[in-house]
């Protein structure tokens, strides 16, 4: 690592930490319902939705009121979507006349964006028009953003509420996540986007001359689209000359900020952040990473100011950093080393492979960590092109749940049920009772806990092991051996845990990992969220326990360090066994020179 | 159930808010502040015509150009319209073996000691517009021998076109292919 990766890196640290405190405070003023700066314009916006939507700003909701009505507007989300993904063809902005997604590819699709989850299994450029992008996929961006702030605002309110069964109000606290926190800093984030030159505009898609004209051989197809074969059983090809391309446009900008704020990844062209367009210079890249972290490390502010101590939170912000330091560190040695079967060739220089020149090397480091410690799944390195370990990385960070910073709200709904297995763990250790900011830990709430943290990993394995026997699974694969089955691992970690980065070789767009990825994006996000709500339910209802000579203090260092060695220990008891026969194996299979 | 209600109508107002107002409002802001960026950067000729994108890479094989990197996208290298990297594992024995081929295909061209990552290695959007300045350097005495050139000239072209960190802090030192061709063409025919 050269002193420029130190430098950005801590350069980015500086200024995300500099802003978690007045981010974090500001949004416990907005959910608790006080003035802010923004009141004077944006609060008539907000009187004026609750009254065209009939919604009763201070009608409390219980929690399974709120759930509820989480899952009745996840389901017309869901619904929207798929019906604008089947009618594209027919609808406006369309200027490249792309036809409307198969059935399979709009479920897993909606599914996708309304789980906060943005797997892809298109290719954006070549299948999703305008009016997709922007009325579809960028309002899903938002809402199911504000979807999980909403639930971990209301776990928050469990804490911190006392003998009661109230935890909010799931339409306000919605409503008040878009309008005052993701729409202004989308905005701002928008335009500085597109003075470095992200795109945004409604044009057709240029065609431009090539310099030097290009070539390449066409697999010739018979009358039915098939294609054409020889005597000996191979494709026949014509030989096609290139003069000029197509280059996509499109509102990209827009959609960008919020696709990073939100921590939903979804590209609007197939190489996601990676894409010139959608992230040309350093700058963006830096700002991208930030806007990824932002409201993740902010929520931990928020936290502690709403259960009356701020050191609760950065307790908990400690143990994410720490865990995103480690992370961060390995990835960055393993491509500084590259990969020697390359080096032999007589190559000079870390790991370039899926790695794009303006980034640097901490550049693309950060950017993998980042986006997959959060939710996000946005990349601009190609995640299956790392070396082993490196690849290692992003997958172990969704594998624990995507707690480092997390995804916006989920992260720190995962990391609180970590915190109360922390303290229940901690509390048979050393015979203490095991109590955590003021509520008893009893045994519905270790039930609760456990179906957070653990749903996700259940899921993966399963069906990670039912790809393996499925003809059609395995032949999905793009690279042999024990990297194919990484593929398969990395592909149901990322939709079990609603990430949606991929080691994008495996080709996702068929009916196997359509549905049962469906299957998983919908368990993965609904068992946590529902959940967590039933224990803020719990919560909220029980008395507080002031702090006593048994209480664990859990606003300290030590606690941070426990809690991350919990989330560890976890982790790799859950998948050492299937990361040994993946990443870990095709590590010592390269090491061997095989 | 009295939830149904709202669930639908707010998803109807956040339809106009998050995809109708917002994106119109970024549009007309950014068309008017910075519409070179907003309609992607393009290059235009001197009879105004559009000749491509500064952030978008172009293919180049024949020997009197500078190459850029080794890109994956659909159909043919540097298609803007199907954008993507190679996605290929570090130990595929045929990625591997295409990796060799380039470097064979450089040693071919006179390049010895060891040769720069980029310039074997694909990128990961496939449209990387820009080379290291050691990519650059190692194809000198390649374009200098075709096109009849001193390589001090062209050294100094590239240092020339090598665009340093951004604020001397961010990102790393680059070379833009298109542009240094462009360039190259205008020096020497």
């Amino acid at each position: 690592m050269n002193a420029y990766d130190w430098l950005q890196t801590i350069l980015l640290f500086v200024v995300l930490l500099a802003l978690i405190k007045p981010l974090g405070s500001f949004m416990a003023k907005v959910y608790q319902g006080e003035r802010t700066f923004m009141s004077p314009v944006l609060a008539p916006c907000e009187n004026l939705i609750y009254r065209i939507c009939g919604v009763k700003k201070d009608e409390e909701m219980g929690w399974q009121r709120y759930a509820l009505a989480m899952l009745f507007f996840n389901l017309a989300l869901f619904a929207a979507l798929f019906t604008i993904l089947m009618s594209q063809h027919l609808l406006p902005l369309n200027p490249q006349k792309l036809p409307a997604f198969s059935w399979q590819l709009a479920l897993n699709t909606a599914i996708s964006f309304t789980t906060n989850t943005n797997w892809q299994a298109y290719a954006g450029e070549q299948a999703a028009s305008y009016f997709t992008q922007m009325a579809g996929l960028t309002v899903h961006n938002f809402v199911s953003a504000a979807t999980g702030m909403a639930i971990a605002i209301a776990l928050i309110r469990g804490f911190s509420r006392r003998k009661t069964s109230m935890l909010g109000n799931f339409w306000v606290d919605l409503t008040r996540s878009t309008l005052y926190i993701l729409l202004p800093i989308s905005l701002v984030a928008a335009l500085v986007l597109v003075s470095q030159g992200v795109i945004q505009n409604f044009t057709p898609y240029k065609t431009v001359p090539l310099v030097q004209s290009t070539s390449y051989d066409k697999p010739k197809l018979d009358d039915k689209g098939s294609p054409l074969k020889d005597a000996k059983g191979n494709p026949v090809t014509e030989n096609v000359i290139v003069k000029e391309v197509s280059i996509p446009m499109g509102p990209v900008a827009s959609q960008e900020a919020i696709k990073e704020l939100g921590t939903n990844g979804g590209g609007f062209f197939n190489a996601n952040s990676a894409h010139p367009f959608e992230n040309p210079t350093p700058l963006t890249n830096m700002l991208e990473i930030l806007l990824i972290l932002l409201i993740p490390g902010s929520l931990t502010y928020t936290f502690g100011i709403m259960v009356g101590n701020t050191r609760q939170g950065w307790a908990i912000l400690g143990g994410m950093l720490l865990l995103l330091a480690v992370s961060f560190g390995v990835l960055q040695i393993v491509e500084t080393n590259g990969n020697p079967l390359v080096a032999e060739l007589g190559i000079r220089g870390v790991n370039m492979e899926g790695k794009e020149v303006r980034f640097g090397l901490a550049g693309s480091s950060l950017f993998a960590v980042a986006t997959t410690g959060t939710s996000c799944g946005a990349v601009n390195t190609m995640h299956d092109s790392l070396t082993p370990l490196g690849g290692m990385i992003p997958l172990s960070l969704i594998l624990l749940g995507e707690i480092v910073f997390g995804g916006v709200g989920s992260g720190l709904y995962t990391m609180l049920a970590f915190a109360i297995i922390a303290v229940f763990v901690s509390g048979l250790m050393i015979g203490r009772t095991p109590e955590y900011l003021g509520k008893k830990i009893e045994v519905r709430e270790m039930w609760l806990s456990i179906l957070t943290i653990l749903t996700a990993g259940v899921v993966v394995l399963i069906l990670s092991g039912i790809a393996m026997i499925t003809p059609q699974a395995v032949s999905s694969m793009a690279n042999p051996g024990a990297h194919g089955l990484s593929e398969v691992f990395y592909g149901f970690a990322s939709m079990a845990n609603n990430n949606g980065s991929a080691f994008a070789g495996l080709n996702a767009n068929v009916n196997f990992y359509n549905i049962l990825g469906s299957l998983a994006m919908t368990l993965g996000r609904y068992v946590p969220a529902i959940a967590v709500l039933t224990m803020a339910g719990s919560l909220a209802e029980k008395k507080y326990v002031p702090p006593s000579l048994g209480t664990l203090p859990t606003d300290k260092a030590p606690f941070a360090i426990w809690l991350t060695l919990v989330i560890i220990i976890v982790g790799a008891l859950t998948f050492f066994p299937a990361l040994s026969l993946g990443p870990i194996v095709e590590h010592l299979t390269m090491l061997g020179g095989k | 159930m009295k939830d149904i209600r709202p669930a639908i109508l707010m998803l109807i107002v956040f339809t106009i808010i998050c995809g109708g107002i917002y994106p119109a409002v970024v549009t007309g802001f950014a068309n008017s502040v910075f519409p070179k960026q907003a309609k992607g950067s393009l290059i235009v000729d001197k009879s105004n015509r559009e000749i491509g994108s500064d952030l978008i890479g172009q293919p180049f094989s024949r020997p009197q150009y500078f190459w850029p990197r080794p890109s994956a996208t659909t159909d043919f290298g540097y298609n803007p319209a199907g954008s993507g990297g190679s996605n290929a594992g570090p130990t595929n024995p045929d990625y591997l073996k295409t990796v060799m081929d380039r470097v064979k295909a450089l040693r071919d061209t006179g390049v010895i000691g060891s040769v720069p990552a980029d310039l074997v290695q694909a990128s990961a959007s496939g449209l990387d517009p820009d080379i290291t300045p050691e990519a650059a350097m190692v194809q000198v005495p390649r374009i200098a021998g075709m096109r009849g050139m001193s390589e001090d000239a062209l050294k100094k072209l590239v240092a020339d076109h090598t665009e340093g960190r951004q604020f001397s802090i961010l990102g790393a030192p680059r070379v833009n292919v298109l542009a240094l061709n462009l360039k190259l063409d205008t020096v020497s025919r």
